[in-house]
């Protein structure tokens, strides 16, 4: 009885991490890249710009300076967006939304689809990827159209 | 790993943290969240007319002269005149309790205080009436250096403390250090990244309307990155904030401080 119900409390936990895990397209990293998209749906430039202007989606201009201007009080912790889609390809873009510490653990960018290996999460994100697949490939088809470097004028 | 070797070696690693390890900020670039401030916030700050926390040192000052519960003792009963019987205390904490040889801070020691001398019940952690008494004796360290006590038992929740402070944490995955330690100075939309200095604790936070305690401020950042906070009162607060001590010593007591 009593292993049953410790049998029982191990398949869920187990189930629970399969959850999380099954949320989560699979990809194959080549080198510093992800060469495959995550959907079938080509990413979507303009959802994209949406998604990096949005401080409770993307968060990108909390620490991002970007080529978006509209939105005043962007961050100054992590390289200029402008340029981006020259700097890497949209293999590269990817590999670098979706786990920038596979690269770089010591990066403080967040890993954007990624839900193992997390450390206290809060219960309202736990097993959740930052973004979803497609917002991903959204994001990634974005920071592509962004070739032009930072402008060297307009900084404060 | 002998127990002993273990605690020989995390001696030597808190005595390495005291002067300074890895990414440390620089004792000669050491600035008080203050002087990330507006003028206007910290003029508030300086002018004790204006400082909403001298409201609560005041509160706290008529909880001093009071008796808590029936039959208990007042502070001032036992300790006398805050002015000289406090000065200093709150920039020595977190200390060792030495009748139960536990590591507590401020608020801890108040509330030992009233259950063990006072006949009171421990006030609850962010009660007003905690963070009257805690800014009231802090403000008797006001302008005295944060002095860390040199104890071993500490340099073990110091040590802790700062492997909490570089370990990453929530959905966003960002550790304390790697704001306030590698990007200080820099902006978080736009918000100026200090370094996070427990140097002027309970704060009146502009953004609270109100008093806090560091604890409610670790808070703050620990779901701001999307993680499941400490329980208030948690040993890890403690030893976080056995860390931030050593971190800010030597630098000024600003309590009550005013923070945005």
């Amino acid at each position: 009885m009593r292993s049953a119900a410790l049998w029982g409390a191990w398949a869920a936990i187990s189930l629970t991490g399969m959850a999380a895990q099954a949320q989560l397209a699979p990809f194959e990293v080549v080198g510093d890249a992800i060469p495959k998209p995550l959907t079938d749906t080509p990413g979507d430039p303009a959802r994209g710009r949406a998604i990096v202007a949005d401080r409770q989606k993307g968060l990108c201009l909390l620490c991002h300076t970007g080529p978006i201007p509209e939105q005043r009080f962007q961050g100054d912790i992590a390289p200029d967006l402008a340029g981006a889609g020259s700097r890497w390809s949209v293999e590269q873009l990817r590999m670098r939304i979706v786990d920038g510490t596979r690269l770089n653990p010591a990066t403080p960018m967040p890993s954007y689809y990624r839900v193992e290996g997390l450390n206290r999460v809060a219960p309202a994100f736990r097993g959740a990827p930052i973004l979803d697949a497609q917002q991903v490939e959204d994001v990634v088809a974005f920071l592509a159209t962004l070739r032009d470097p930072p402008s060297q004028t307009g900084k404060p | 790993m002998s127990w002993r070797a273990r605690g020989l070696a995390l001696a030597l690693l808190g005595l390495a943290g005291a002067v300074g390890a890895r990414a440390d900020i620089p004792a000669g670039e050491r600035k008080s969240g203050a002087l990330f401030m507006s003028k206007q916030t910290q003029a508030m700050q300086a002018d004790d007319t204006a400082n909403p926390g001298m409201l609560a040192a005041a509160e706290g000052e008529g909880l001093w002269n009071a008796s808590p519960a029936p039959g208990g003792k007042s502070c001032a009963q036992c300790h006398g005149a805050a002015e000289t019987a406090m000065k200093g205390v709150a920039a020595r904490y977190p200390a060792v309790h030495e009748a139960s040889g536990r590591v507590v801070d401020l608020d801890g020691r108040i509330n030992v205080c009233r259950q063990e001398k006072q006949n009171a019940s421990p006030l609850a952690r962010e009660s007003r009436e905690l963070l009257a008494l805690s800014a009231y004796v802090g403000l008797q360290s006001r302008g005295l250096a944060v002095a860390p006590p040199d104890d071993a038992r500490l340099a073990a929740a110091r040590e802790r403390g700062r492997a909490l402070w570089e370990t990453r944490m929530g959905q966003l995955n960002f550790s304390c250090a790697q704001c306030h330690d590698d990007n200080w100075g820099k902006h978080l939309g736009s918000a100026p990244i200090p370094q996070a200095h427990a140097n002027a604790y309970p704060i009146y936070r502009l953004e609270w309307q109100g008093m806090g305690s560091l604890q409610r401020r670790l808070r703050n950042c620990m779901s701001g990155v999307r993680g499941e906070p400490f329980a208030l009162g948690s040993p890890e607060f403690i030893d976080l904030e056995a860390f931030l001590a050593a971190r800010a010593q030597g630098m000024p007591v600003e309590t009550p401080g005013v923070r945005p």
